[in-house]
Order: structure tokens, then sequence, then C-alpha cells
């Protein structure tokens, strides 16, 4: 079993309460940061070297260190907005934690001397919203909130808001306008919030993970923190495992198992969901690159891989991908990469805001021709066709949304071209959206060798 | 909830509620002072997310250009920083729904544990095409993207809720639970 920091009391009965979460050693590390200055609360951080847990994996220290210090007004936001597919962590953690989340934005905003934090929860999740409200309701009326908090003079007002239903509103800049009530177009940076944020004020915005770490961090210092995990992947992680294994779920790891094992070991994913077997991975939500099944548990010199940030992008996009926001999807070799490019596809179409036009016109692009593609109606050309709307994306946007967009098509693409291509010599075999339940890729394949022989 | 006034019936409006077609009960419309004095001072239109989402709860699930021009009045705001927000965000309906929306996460990590074959299995009983309602206005089948449940899918959303790890079987015990008035769309403030 490795170390547990979020998860440790998770199975304690009545954890969501005040009451048993106080029990268990809850709001400690505000007693303790209280007494601690803020410099010193950010020195911990940085020397844990945790990094932002919501995808982009940025040292969380030295985002906090950017705050300007110009203007007095500084404020914390909890990204919330959990809405990457393959990712669920956060829901789960503020379900059963919502009081870590408090403690860990009553700590941070200490550390950051903001006295007026949001929550920020995508719409979706409506009923977390209320845990979340009611749980904000406790800690006022046990002086962990409002003024003069526990006699020491610092005031914090904490609150939580919603979106309605914008995987855009993830982007820190979006976040931060639909949280002012407007429309989640991304802002261009810079000034970054930490400069200009949340009413133009120099503002923070953290993933709910990073900023539950906190309070653990303030308690046991960032040196026993940094000794967990390997290298600059230091502390623990959680994955959300999805898509074709045995037992999809939530789990904590230390920053160093294996990915072999994390997906066979029965204390993580419990290998595959059936018998067929594993064809590729995400391995850290939709954005990042597929991996094909032979570069999953190796890299492609051969070393093991493991899940660290570091491992997981070994060999770059060419052979690697990005543990990202531990958005972990299994497919076996049922599923079509093709059909599967086309629903993210699909997805990022449906979710650019539309204010640059290589992302509003070139998301469209790509749903488009992935779904001919899908559907039996593509073209030989059509697959160069991708690579080049999504090359003409990457890059050219505001916010990362149109490299997310783009990514994985390109690995798609770049790991089996010759499935798309087997849906453009064969468009009769995939007319029927479980072409490959009934015969899989290692079963079809001889057909486009038998075309090529003969081409020759 | 009988503090809800209908939509026709003018009659009954109080000075606080209703202007043109909008339900405002006295209990919203505290919820939304409340809301409004979680945010400083000249920065009220924060709460805007917010009080549409409680605004459409109480209208049917809908937002009336009456509902959207009454949060405008309240928030002190332009109609049209109203009307943007609302034809951005996808939670946000501009026009009536079925009375129980069936809103399936379509994107891949559902699709790989049988998500399409579910909508087709839910559209095929009910008689419907997705984003159609069904002709006794019950029902409405929508195909929506990632809800942040991978792990426990297949899912869907109901009102403020998730259904998780759902089955043929399980589907039919819900629609007959929507029959029968035994589920709880919204989530107890």
């Amino acid at each position: 079993m490795g170390k547990k920091i979020l998860l440790e009391h998770i199975n304690v009965p009545g954890i969501e309460t005040y009451e048993v979460y106080r029990k268990t050693g809850g709001y400690a590390s505000v007693e303790k940061a209280l007494k601690m200055t803020p410099t010193e609360i950010v020195e911990e951080v940085k020397k844990s070297g945790l990094r932002g847990r919501g995808g982009a994996g940025f040292p969380t220290g030295m985002k906090w260190s950017f705050i300007g210090k110009n203007n007095p007004t500084h404020h914390l936001v909890c990204n919330a907005d959990e809405s990457e597919p393959g990712t669920f962590k956060d829901r789960y953690l503020m379900e059963k934690l919502p009081h870590l989340l408090i403690e860990g934005m009553i700590t941070s905003s200490i550390a950051l001397e903001a006295h007026l934090s949001y929550i920020y929860i995508r719409g979706e999740y409506m009923w977390v919203y209320r845990i979340l409200e009611r749980a904000i309701n406790e800690a006022y009326a046990n002086g962990w909130l409002g003024k003069n908090i526990k006699g020491s003079g610092f005031d914090l007002d904490l609150h939580v808001t919603c979106g309605a239903g914008a995987y855009i509103c993830g982007e820190e800049t979006a976040l931060i306008e639909s949280l002012e009530g407007k429309r989640g177009n991304p802002r261009i940076k810079p000034p970054f919030p930490a400069v200009v944020g949340l009413y133009g004020n120099p503002t923070v915005v953290n993933n709910v993970e990073t900023i539950m770490d906190v309070p653990w961090i303030v308690m046991n210092g960032g040196e026993e923190f940094a000794k967990i995990g390997i290298g600059k992947s230091t502390g623990t992680k959680l994955i959300s495992a999805s898509g074709n294994i045995k037992k999809p779920g939530v789990y904590e790891i230390e920053l160093n198992v294996p990915v072999e094992e994390f997906v066979m070991s029965d204390e993580y994913c419990g290998g595959m969901q059936t018998d067929r077997p594993l064809k590729a991975c995400v391995p850290g939500g939709s954005s990042v690159p597929i991996l094909p099944a032979e570069l999953l548990f190796k890299t492609a010199k051969g070393e093991q891989r493991l899940m660290t940030y570091e491992s997981m992008s070994d060999g770059g996009f060419a052979t690697g991908s990005m543990i990202g926001s531990g958005g972990f999807i299994v497919y076996d070799d049922r599923q079509c990469i093709v059909r599967n490019t086309w629903n993210f596809s699909r997805f990022y179409h449906h979710e650019s805001c539309g204010q640059c036009s290589p992302c509003r016109e070139g998301t469209g692009w790509l749903e488009k021709v992935t779904w001919r593609l899908e559907h039996g109606f593509g073209r030989e050309e059509d697959i160069d066709l991708l690579w080049d709307i999504q090359r003409k994306i990457e890059g050219n946007t505001i916010c990362p949304l149109g490299d997310a967009a783009a990514w994985p098509v390109a690995a798609a693409i770049r790991h089996f071209r010759h499935e798309f291509e087997y849906h453009v010599r064969f468009p009769e075999k995939v007319k029927d959206r479980k072409h490959f339940e009934y015969e899989p890729w290692e079963k079809v394949k001889y057909l486009m060798a038998k075309q090529e022989a003969m081409a020759v | 909830m009988t503090e809800k006034l209908s939509n026709d019936d003018k009659s009954n409006s109080s000075p606080s509620g209703r202007l043109g077609g909008v339900i405002l009960s006295d209990k919203t419309i505290a919820r939304i002072e409340l809301l409004k004095s979680r945010f400083p001072e000249g920065k009220k239109k924060s709460a805007l997310l917010t009080i549409l989402h409680e605004v459409q709860d109480e209208n049917n699930d809908w937002l009336s250009v009456e509902a959207m021009d009454k949060v405008a009045e309240v928030l002190g705001i332009l109609p049209i920083e109203v009307y943007e927000v609302v034809s951005f965000y996808s939670m946000y309906n501009q026009k009536p729904v079925g009375k129980y929306v069936f809103e399936f996460c379509r994107t891949s990590c559902c699709v790989t544990r049988g998500a399409e074959d579910l909508m087709d299995y839910t559209c095929k009983k009910l008689g419907v095409e997705m984003g159609e309602v069904t002709a006794d206005g019950l029902f409405q089948v929508k195909g929506v993207e990632c809800l942040g449940a991978c792990g426990y899918a297949p899912m869907l959303q109901l009102g403020d809720f998730y259904q998780e790890f759902l089955t043929p079987e399980k589907m039919d015990a819900l629609i007959e639970d929507c029959k029968a008035g035994k589920i709880q769309k919204l989530s107890a403030v």
C-alpha cells in the first residue's frame, strides 16, 4: 500500500461532517498557519515540489510567489470546474472531504494574504455545490471563516459559486470571466491572473487537489512531501481510472508506481475488464496524446514507464504522452480509435468558446472529417487533411483548448494511421459502429496487407 | 411546491413576485439576495450564473425572455448581459424541455462502457429520437458532453443528480419511477 495523503481518512464514517473531520485532526493546519508568516508557508510549498494537479503541472509554490505585491487585495480561486473527459477525482474529493478543501482554502489564503476567496464548481455538480455550501456554513459557525479567525486578526470570506456547463471555464482566465458573471471567453495573457485576475486584482487559481495537498504540507513540512515520489514528481496524485478495466474508480498513488502495476494489480485497476487485450490508453485526460499498448508499460527506450510527470512524457509527443489531470482511460481491442477520435473532436468542437478562428473553425473541421472517416465516407487524402488542420490549430489560439483539440488527433494518426486507412479502404466493414467488437484490428489487418500486395 | 405561481394566473402575483411570464417565489427572492451578498459591492453580477440556475429551476427548467429580463432587473444589469450568458452555457434552456430530461454522457469513457447502446435503448423504449420530447411532455433524451462520472459509466444526469452504472433494467425502473412521480429532481438548499 502506498502512502495516502488525501484519502487517509476517507473511510472514517461521517468524515464529510464537521465534527468527525475535526476529530481526525482537521483544521489543525489553519491553527499552525496562523502562527506562521505568509512567506514561510509559501516556502514550505516551494520545498514540497507540489505541482498543479489540474493538468499543466506548474509548480504551485512558484505560482504563488508571482502574486502581485503592488495591489494589496488578493484572491484565491479554487478551480473545481473539473470537466476534462476521463477526470472525476475532484468530485470524489469534494463529496467525501468538503472540509479538507475548506481547510486548504483557508491555509492557502493565509499564505497568499487573500481575504476574499471563491470555489468555482461546475454547474452539473449541483449536489456537490450544496455539500460545499453546507460545509462552508459549518466552518463559519465554528469560527474558521469570517472576521478575526480564532482571534488571529486574520479575516477571510470564502464562498462557493457555480458554472453552467462549459468545459472552457476550467481554463483559469475563462473561469475568472465566468466568476464575474460573463461568458467564459479566455483572456489574452499577459497580464497573468497573478497580476490582473478576479475584479482586476492579483489572483491565484488552483485545482481542488492542489489546494487539498496544502494542509498536509503545512503540518508535515515541504521536505516530507518531497520525499514521496521520484525527482520532480513529488507527493501523491489521484488518478481517475475509467474505460475497459475491472475496477474503474479514483486511486491515490505515490508518484512512482509503474504503469503496468497500476493497470494490472488488484490494488488499483485490477486488470482488463474482460479477456479482450489492451489496445490503447489515454493516460491524462482527453487532451493528452493517446498511447498504443506497446508504448504504455515501457518507453520507446525500453525502460519501465512510471506514473510520474517525467516518465509519462518520456519521448515527447512522438512516443510519450502526459500525466495531465490524471484521467486514465483504458481501451481494449473492441474500441475503434477513429471513432474515439471523432468522439473527442466532437467534444472540443462543442466546447470551443468561438473566440479564435483556428479553434472555432478548426475543431468543426476535425469533427466533420473524423465523422466521415468513421462512418465509411472517408477519402485517402482525409488523413493528411486532418493532420494539416490540427497543425494549424496548435499554438495559434489564445488558450490551450486549441492545443487540446489538436493533440488527440495528431497522436491517433501518429500511432494508428493504419486504422484510418482501413476505414477509407474498407468502408463497408466500418459502417456498423461495433465493427472492431466483431472483428478486431488484429483479425482484419491481413485485408490491408492483401490489398497492398495486390497493388504491387 | 405550493408557493409557485402559474404562468397565466395574473391574479395571484405578489408585488415582489413575477413580472410578465416569470415566476419568482419569495423563497427564491430571498435566495437571490443571499447569493448577491457573497460578492463585493459593485460586483453583484458575479451571482448571475447561480441565480439563473435558481430561476430556471423554478420556471419549469427553462428561461423565458421575461425570466432573463427579470434577472437583469434584479441584478441591475442590461438584459443583453443576461442573454449573452444564457446562450453561452449549455445548462440553460431557452425553450421548454421535457419534465424528465435524461442527459446521457456521450463522451469516450462512457462510450467504452456502452453509453451508445443505452441511449439507443432508451430512445426506442420511449419512441423518440435524440433531443425529442415525448408526446406527453414527460421525457426527453439528450446526449451531453463529459459529466465527470467516467468511472461510474454509463450514466446520465436527471435534474441535479446523477444516475450511475446504468443497465437497461435500471433504465426501465428509472422510467417507471419518473412516471410514478417518485424521482426528486432538485437537491435541497
